[in-house]
């Protein structure tokens, strides 16, 4: 039993990792109808600014938190800049182009930036220098370390500060309608390119925190990492329902749950004829059958044809 | 409207012309090259293939550094072979670890007229490139393939300088089990042809000395999150980890070991035996073990030498192959030396009789053009930094040849219960 | 008026006799102009052509995104690897091969459709990206227990393409010219480029092709109108994947090897960015970005030396400058021509709008 909640404990702790990255993916493709393909290029970016901070301050004596603030503050800002001024330069021209052509640009800028972060931080894994040291903590048998406690909750704070801010304020509102329909939101005096931005600015903030988080639990940064994980990101947004907040956090928290469960158990369940090596498919199978019997994603409204 | 037109007309242009300029230029550059050296000077062209962009390519760029470094070398020596003052130019070409382009790449080598080729880094490229260098007639080292079918396709022309999977692995599992003791073995490999053939030799090696292998897991070359996997280990209850994959996922996978509470050791290959894996891994680290074919870096002449000169070239660590690429290059000029000329088709019979001591090691080669069984060192992290534990001869029985190791085995064992 | 007519017939008919003398002996000017490199290059360029002109077929004309494709390159490349090599000691002819694995693509590409056709587009394109996925896993995974595809290690010493005694994969003498292995498979993809597109010629004026349009503009028009929209789809995404199976069986013969690597996520988004870039729906758009994307990243390789003749050292590492230029050619381009460098007709009008 201890095997089984620690499995789901290490779900959740990956999970929400990948719902915050989910976050970002869900709400511009809710605003734009845009699989905005360079979003986890922006957790990376967030990843090595934390990586850049840690490395000359660790052994400065400085104290761990105010670093790890740091860290957080200038990995913020940098991603928000970036994500904003990826939206004014390559999307906003594109916004009605054809569905296609915003992507292939998406597709581009995640390239630029991968290789833009190559050129400043090299190609070579960078680790994270140590900055603390983690403590175990022990719920019925399965061990948890105070670090991942802390980037559950941060992330379920941080979700639910999103989930807040969507649906009780007049900002929310205003993004909510823009989602809707730009066009009208436009007529009622919705400063629409306001909104745009801002679902940037809120999407690539959180794909900083994603970033530092990613840091901080696995050790390592990379220039290619933002890749796969925006891959699983962005599937969990879709088996959550994809331009729906609520849906992408609960995609994100039930992608972890159900690798971590598929690699413990798949193997037992087929009799060693399938290992942890068809993780990913169980993972897309999943993603398959929701899909199929709720075309819509597990929150998303049954909407009519989109075009 | 207009401007937009201008402006795209202005991209397409700016892109034909960079494709155009790209094409006249092809031949010029290496002539700039050779100028810069002694007019007197024969250009011999060393051609490197690996992947310098994409998710490998800090190993790839790892690779071209190390042959840098061996053409730098020898350029600083002034090689004479068959009378002529020798000038070594590097060629270095992105296979991007993709076999469509490594095959283009090859083309490109052989078209270059290069005299011998160092590369390809997976095995997924050096096989389709295998074949159109042995078309060429060019001989072909791979520092990093170990595919065992890379050497077994009948080509006269393909070499390697790394212990192949069936090399290393039993070896490895031989060391678990009889010098360690393990008897419950968990084994992980990371879905690559490189980790999966070394964790699947040393689990027949290690079932064959009677140890259990209780739990075989797989995960991929690009993830790092293992807690999954690592919890269903720690259910099956091992004392001892053996990984086959690299250094970005081991030390992660350390780390993880160690907040999942479990005691047991991660054991691994060449792959893991980097800096770069105590660094990842952190306090996780210490204990840890990993193989590396060859004796300890202390013992060999160049080893020690050549880490810090790469250190103060580079600015960075050796990340994993520099070394056999650099070791590459001197196996190609030694068997120009000896054949007296740097005609692939003259030199390449004297490249299956190498007999060299290089960074790596002692560098032979069996008739396949497999390195022939070296020693293999397994070494183990200690404070902070990977300490050589002992020497086993591969093959023969299975004795520590003269254990380099001044710490007792009890101290391996202690760490181990 | 008919005069006219035909003077432009003529006109064109030229221009096509023109235009195949160019590709008949195109190999043999590039090679000594650029090396044997280019000529593989182009043989390359040609497989992804045929991949283009078949994904186009799901993309372009039935307006289906597809993110998944490259699965059938790789079907039709194992299923040629593995009955045409020692792994199993099978050695199937080529001619058996290719039109099996095109039938062996076409019923994956029913497999996948039948149940997700039903989904909106973005969705369409996730599941297709996790079937791509899943058949590369399984073809890296499917070498235990048993061994069918040999994992990662992939399939070694694959049959080249043989008529009897006369291989491929040999050099061959005729005329005074000599065939290297790059040149003779040039001709064969040649001749299955030109017959790739006559197909998609024919079906984009045919019933279906107009029945696919018919739903990418207007899918619940198109139902009005009485088209069976999900027969149709199905028909596409069979079309389409069968073209990726004959250019993988092409490949495996063509490489002599195959491991999944070759099939990942980013070919698929490469094989995508060729129609998008091209100009969805037009053939000869998307012939145009198939041979542009395999070629740009090619020419960009010499951008290395280039520096070291115009700043007297490399600033850039040469890798880097050529994805850096890559990324930033598909942004510029999208931004500036968003229908494609060479789109259709219907298209542009619709741009003008």
């Amino acid at each position: 039993m201890d095997i089984f909640l620690q499995q789901i404990i290490n779900g959740l702790v990956l999970g929400s990792i990948y719902a915050l990255v989910a976050l970002g993916y869900t709400m511009v493709y809710g605003i734009l109808g845009l699989i905005n393909f360079a979003h986890g290029d922006i957790v990376m970016i967030g990843a090595m600014v934390a990586l850049a901070i840690f490395h000359p301050l660790a052994a400065s004596g400085i104290p761990a938190p105010v670093i790890l603030l740091l860290a957080l503050t200038a990995s913020i800002a940098i991603c928000v800049t970036l994500g904003m001024s990826i939206e004014r330069i390559a999307y906003r021209p594109l916004r009605r182009a054809p569905r296609l052509a915003p992507l292939i640009t998406a597709i581009g800028v995640s390239i630029l930036i991968q290789y833009t972060a190559a050129l400043i931080w090299g190609k070579q894994y960078i680790s994270l220098p140590p900055l603390f040291k983690t403590t175990q903590l022990t719920i019925g048998g399965a061990h948890l370390t105070d670090l991942q406690a802390v980037i559950f909750l941060l992330a379920c704070t941080v979700m639910g500060g999103l989930y807040w801010f969507v649906t009780r304020t007049r900002m929310g509102a205003a993004m909510r309608a823009t989602e809707q329909n730009p066009d009208v939101a436009g007529l009622m005096g919705i400063n629409i390119n306001f909104i745009i931005s801002l679902t940037f600015v809120i999407g690539s903030g959180l794909a900083a925190v994603a970033g530092l988080m990613v840091v901080l639990y696995y050790g390592i940064g990379h220039y290619y990492m933002g890749f796969i994980l925006g891959l699983k990101a962005f599937t969990a947004a879709v088996l959550g329902g994809i331009g729906n907040v609520t849906g992408a956090m609960l995609g994100g928290l039930l992608l972890g749950v159900i690798e971590s469960l598929a690699s413990g158990y798949i193997g037992d369940l087929t009799g060693g004829v399938f290992g942890s090596n068809y993780r990913d498919v169980f993972a897309f199978l999943v993603l398959v059958l929701v899909l199929i019997f709720r075309p819509s994603g597990l929150m998303g409204q049954p909407s009519a044809e989109r075009a | 409207m207009i401007t937009k037109h201008i402006a795209a007309g202005f991209g397409l242009a700016l892109c034909i012309a960079v494709a155009a300029c790209g094409k006249k230029e092809e031949a010029p550059a290496p002539k700039a090259d050779a100028a810069k050296s002694a007019a007197a000077a024969t250009v011999v062209k060393i051609g490197v293939a690996s992947p310098l962009t994409g998710p490998q390519a800090h190993i790839g760029n790892d690779i071209k550094n190390g042959v840098q470094l061996a053409v730098e070398d020898l350029n600083a020596q002034g090689i004479v072979i068959g009378g002529n003052k020798i000038e070594f130019v590097l060629v270095a070409e992105d296979d991007e670890a993709n076999p469509t382009k490594a095959t283009t790449v090859a083309q490109k080598l052989a078209d270059a007229k290069v005299a011998g080729v160092v590369g390809h880094f997976n095995s997924g490229a050096s096989i389709p490139a295998s074949k159109i260098y042995s078309d060429a007639g060019i001989p072909q080292i791979s520092p990093s393939s170990t595919n065992p079918k890379y050497t077994q396709q009948g080509f006269k022309t393909t070499f390697r300088v790394v212990a192949h999977d069936d090399q290393q692995g039993p070896t490895l599992a031989r060391f678990a089990v009889e010098k360690l003791g393990a008897k419950n073995i968990a084994v992980i490999d990371d879905s690559t042809a490189y980790g999966q053939g070394l964790a699947d030799a040393f689990e027949k090696t290690a079932k064959s000395l009677g140890a259990n292998v209780v739990a075989r897991e797989h995960t991929t070359d690009k993830d790092t999150d293992f807690t999954a996997i690592l919890t269903k280990i720690k259910g099956t209850k091992p004392d001892l980890i053996m990984f086959g994959g690299i250094d970005p996922q081991a030390g992660p996978m350390a780390k993880q070991m160690a907040s999942l509470g479990i005691s047991a050791k991660l054991i691994g290959g060449d792959g893991i035996q980097t800096p770069n894996f105590v660094k990842l891994a952190g306090d996780a680290a210490e204990g840890q073990m990993a193989s590396m074919p060859g004796l300890p870096k202390e013992k060999m002449p160049g080893g020690e030498k050549f880490m810090e000169k790469y250190k103060a070239k580079f600015g960075q660590n050796v990340e994993l192959f520099a070394p056999m690429g650099y070791d590459a290059v001197f196996v190609f000029v030694d068997s120009m030396k000896r054949a007296g000329s740097a005609d692939p088709a003259k030199y390449l019979p004297e490249v299956g009789k190498t007999k060299l001591e290089g960074v790596i090691g002692p560098i032979e080669f069996d008739d396949k053009g497999d390195l022939k069984n070296g020693p293999i060192t397994v070494y183990v992290v200690k404070d902070g930094t990977w300490a050589p534990l002992e020497t086993v001869i591969p093959g023969g029985p299975p004795k520590v040849a003269a254990a380099p190791a001044e710490q007792p085995l009890g101290a391996t064992d202690a760490g181990y219960k | 008026m008919s005069g006219l007519k035909n003077a432009s017939l003529a006109a064109r008919l030229f221009g096509y006799a023109a235009l195949a003398v160019v590709l008949l002996v195109l190999p043999f000017v590039v090679e000594p102009l650029l090396g044997r490199a280019w000529v593989r290059i182009i043989d390359i360029a040609l497989l992804f052509v045929l991949l283009a002109l078949g994904l186009n077929i799901v993309v372009g004309f039935a307006g289906l995104l597809d993110l998944g494709y490259v699965a059938f390159f790789a079907v039709g490349a194992y299923l040629y690897a593995l009955l045409a090599s020692p792994h199993f000691g099978i050695h199937w002819p080529f001619f058996l091969l290719l039109p099996m694995g095109a039938a062996l693509a076409c019923l994956f590409g029913v497999l996948l459709g039948a149940p997700t056709l039903r989904l909106r587009g973005d969705y369409l394109a996730i599941v297709t990206l996790g079937f791509g996925e899943i058949i590369r896993i399984f073809l890296n995974n499917l070498n235990r227990p048993v061994n069918i595809t040999n994992g990662p290690l992939g399939i070694t010493l694959i049959e080249p393409i043989r008529f009897g005694d006369f291989s491929l994969s040999q050099q061959h003498t005729l005329a005074g010219l000599t065939f290297a292995p790059v040149h003779s498979y040039y001709y064969v993809f040649l001749a299955c480029v030109v017959l790739a597109i006559v197909v998609s010629l024919r079906l984009e004026d045919s019933r279906i092709g107009r029945a696919w349009i018919a739903i990418r503009e207007d899918e619940i028009a198109a139902k009005a109108m009485g088209i069976h929209t999900r027969n149709v789809k199905l028909l596409a995404f069979a079309m389409g994947a069968s073209f990726g199976g004959v250019s993988g069986g092409l490949f495996a013969a063509f490489q002599g090897f195959v491991s999944p690597e070759s099939f990942a996520l980013l070919d698929s988004i490469m094989i995508l960015c060729m129609v998008v870039l091209g100009g969805m729906g037009h053939v000869p758009g998307v012939v145009l970005g198939a041979i542009l994307l395999t070629a740009l990243p090619e020419a960009l390789r010499y951008v290395g030396p280039l520096q070291q003749a115009w700043f007297g050292r490399v600033l850039i590492d040469p890798s880097d400058l050529r994805m850096l230029l890559f990324g930033l050619a598909l942004v510029l381009m999208m931004l500036f021509r968003p229908a494609g460098l060479w789109p259709s007709r219907v298209r542009k009008r619709e741009f003008a709008e």
